[in-house]
């Protein structure tokens, strides 16, 4: 199990160095670099959790769509370098004191609470159990997603293309 | 070196809610508090699939994590495009400069 | 004055002919050829089981209790990935060689053909030279991205070799996930093509950037689809499933099975040709708008990186296709219970075995290669879209007509029973052969038009 865990650490750190300098990089594009980082560390922790066909939607969608969404946003907007980076109504020491008070309250539960769990070996093959649950259990969520979806396309295109003016 | 247990994961979440919270809270520009609510949505899924390998069993946890993911995929969608209306509008994306409902 | 060094590749093919030939020969094959071998020798070994059972036998030795067991693992996956990784840049190398000559047959020219026979050693001196040159980084750009760049399109660009079968037992590891997997890893040469372009601090590589970024995410729409529709024939992800499905003669294969499918094949290279950004669609680097795009800054060995990416992507995107669509590494005439009577029960496989092993991986990189010439055709004869015709193309016409093939092949796999299939798979393929006579034909015919009745050959 030595392995397993050096293994873990490893994407551990690789996912908090990431998402650190996402909350702290003064320059947005190095920001987005450790969001690249972060992600690619989440999806080796479901691999890890032995989620594999999660693991790589992962990567397809968030790296594949809204990392490089986000990077095209930085390029359009240009604002790289961001000189001042509190914001006026919290300011950097609130940031960090509701970062202290979140994180260690959340962790004093997850180490302390005593969690019922589970013997069941994990899903070998989750591309078939996925299958079949989407299209069983959870068809009617499936299909509500399916509907957001288009319903986001829809709103997306509206909300960025370009007002043609009258000039009344 | 330990075992490895749900708790290792639960921690690890919990340092990117934090993290996510923190860009969320601080950062002026737009695009950095989405990337933050990425992170954010990030620490939920990786806590729902890792419920569901220890103690849920089966792949329920997963299918929720697929949920989130493509919801996330559509609130970045919409999110990206709300603030590329607003910089065409207002030539900024800082968040504190965004502050009329309408032209 | 004229300054020969001592390793001038010309003037030593001109003193000694045959050592340039033999040098060719070996480049050509022993490379290529080892390579297989070595992979056939390596691949089909890696499993910790076969590792236990090897390290059981031979050495005495139980790796499976021994502390040191994910250290062999690690050192073995190194050495295949050191053998893929080597395919990549080979083939690389070699594909530049032959586009350039096969361009100059195109154009009435005669292309390199100055070191080693036929000018094959070019791609080594190309290489080399690319190594020897300085490696320049513009001052004011961001310098630890702009060195990061091309290593984010290599292991693009490498990830897919990962699940990419080159014969029945020669693939690294095959998961069940393989055809989402290898449309998730093009997304790292997005964030090349986009790192690259923003970290140069130029005009030019920042518009190829943007440009490259905005294609290969929508071509990835149609290509996605369509990639979904052998999914769909098949039942299952994996990628050797996928072949397994098929079968080695033309009728078998996915592409001629259903009318959807046989569509579904050209949307599918179409929109891989434009996520490898090869001409037609290779407006990222287009020189007449954007110099050279977003490789622009590049020089050096960063810039022979990229190149590598572009041109060793050719070898992913027709491999692709052939594994998907036109039966893979299946060798016509044998099944799986073929593979499995000469796999046989001991420690290591008999002769036979790895004779068919090498048969079917001939089968797999015969069709691929086939494919790279029709890519290389493809990008000297059409001329370079616009981009509004580029998104275009992709959101009104791909885009549609593959969800039209993946709707069709839903209802075909419902409706049609075997004897339909088979009888479409003989129709079309029957059309294919007619499509290709006439093309023959009509090719020599312009030839015969232009040459008289001889086709030269003369000037290699």
């Amino acid at each position: 199990m030595n392995t397993q865990f050096a293994i873990f650490v490893f994407l551990a750190l690789a996912t908090l160095i990431g998402a650190a300098s996402v909350a702290l990089s003064r320059n947005i594009f190095w920001s987005a670099m450790g969001l690249l980082s972060c992600l690619v560390g989440v999806g080796g922790l479901y691999v890890m959790l032995s989620a594999d066909f999660v693991a790589i939607t992962q990567l397809l969608v968030y790296i594949g769509g809204v990392l490089v969404l986000i990077l095209f946003a930085i390029m359009l907007t240009s604002q790289i370098q961001e000189i001042s980076v509190s914001n006026r109504s919290v300011g950097l020491v609130g940031g960090y004191l509701i970062f202290f008070v979140v994180s260690t309250l959340l962790s004093f539960v997850a180490l302390w609470a005593p969690w019922r769990l589970t013997s069941k070996e994990p899903v070998a093959n989750t591309t078939v159990a996925l299958g079949d649950g989407l299209l069983g259990t959870w068809l009617l969520p499936f299909e509500i997603a399916s509907v957001l979806l288009v319903a986001t396309l829809v709103g997306a295109i509206v909300i960025a293309r370009k007002e043609v003016k009258s000039d009344s | 070196m330990p075992h490895l247990t749900l708790s290792h994961f639960l921690v690890v979440s919990a340092l990117l809610f934090g993290f996510g919270v923190l860009a969320v809270v601080t950062r002026r520009n737009a695009v950095a508090v989405l990337m933050g609510i990425e992170l954010i949505l990030n620490a939920a899924n990786l806590n729902l699939v890792a419920f569901g390998r220890y103690v849920a069993g089966g792949i329920s946890g997963q299918v929720f994590g697929l949920f989130v993911i493509v919801l996330a995929a559509a609130e970045a969608a919409v999110g990206l495009a709300i603030i590329l209306a607003i910089y065409q509008m207002v030539r900024n994306i800082d968040t504190s400069q965004a502050t009329t409902l309408k032209e | 004055m004229r300054i020969t060094l001592g390793l001038d590749s010309t003037s030593l093919s001109r003193r000694y002919p045959r050592l340039a030939i033999l040098a060719t020969l070996f480049m050509a094959f022993g490379l290529p050829l080892g390579l297989y071998v070595a992979a056939l020798a390596v691949f089909p070994l890696n499993t910790p089981e076969r590792l236990d059972a090897m390290a059981e036998q031979w050495l005495g030795y139980d790796l499976a209790g021994s502390p040191y067991r994910y250290i062999v693992y690690t050192a073995f996956l190194l050495l295949v990935a050191f053998i893929a990784v080597n395919y990549t840049a080979v083939f690389g190398g070699v594909s530049t060689w032959v586009e350039r000559r096969v361009a100059g047959r195109m154009q009435s020219r005669i292309g390199p053909n100055r070191p080693g026979a036929a000018g094959f050693l070019s791609w080594v001196a190309d290489a080399v030279k690319m190594i020897l040159k300085e490696d320049t980084i513009p001052a004011e750009a961001d310098h630890l991205l702009f060195r990061a760049a091309p290593y984010f399109s290599m292991v693009g660009l490498l990830l897919p070799f990962v699940v990419l079968p080159f014969g029945e037992a020669t693939v690294v590891t095959d998961m069940n996930v393989g055809v989402f997997y290898v449309a998730a890893a093009s997304a790292f040469v997005v964030v090349g093509i986009l790192v690259s372009g923003w970290a140069s601090n130029s005009k030019w590589a920042l518009f190829g950037g943007i440009r490259g970024a905005a294609q290969v995410m929508s071509y990835e729409i149609p290509a996605g689809i369509a990639m979904m529709v052998p999914v769909l024939m098949a039942g299952t992800l994996s990628m050797q499933g996928i072949v397994r499905a098929q079968g080695g003669w033309p009728w078998q294969w996915f592409v001629f099975q259903n009318p959807a499918a046989f569509v579904a094949f050209f949307i599918a290279v179409t929109a891989s040709l434009a996520e490898g950004n090869r001409t037609p669609f290779d407006l990222p680097e287009a020189e007449s708008e954007l110099v050279a795009g977003y490789h622009a800054e590049y020089s050096g060995f960063r810039l022979a990186i990229f190149l590598m990416v572009e041109w060793a992507n050719m070898w992913i995107m027709a491999g692709l296709a052939v594994t998907l669509f036109l039966g893979g590494w299946q060798v016509p005439g044998y099944g799986a219970e073929d593979y499995a009577r000469l796999l046989g029960t001991g420690l290591l496989p008999a002769p036979g075995w790895f004779g068919l092993q090498l048969l079917s991986m001939l089968m797999f990189v015969v069709k691929t290669w086939a494919l790279v010439f029709v890519f290389i055709w493809l990008r000297w004869t059409l001329p370079r879209v616009r981009v509004d015709q580029m998104m275009s193309l992709c959101w009104k016409y791909l885009v549609p007509g593959a969800f039209l093939c993946f709707v069709v092949t839903l209802v075909w796999q419902l409706l049609v029973p075997p004897a339909g299939v088979a009888f479409t798979g003989y129709a079309l393929t029957a059309l294919a052969l007619f499509v290709l006579a006439k093309f023959a034909v009509a090719t020599r015919r312009n030839i015969s038009k232009v040459a008289g009745h001889r086709v030269d050959l003369g000037n290699w």
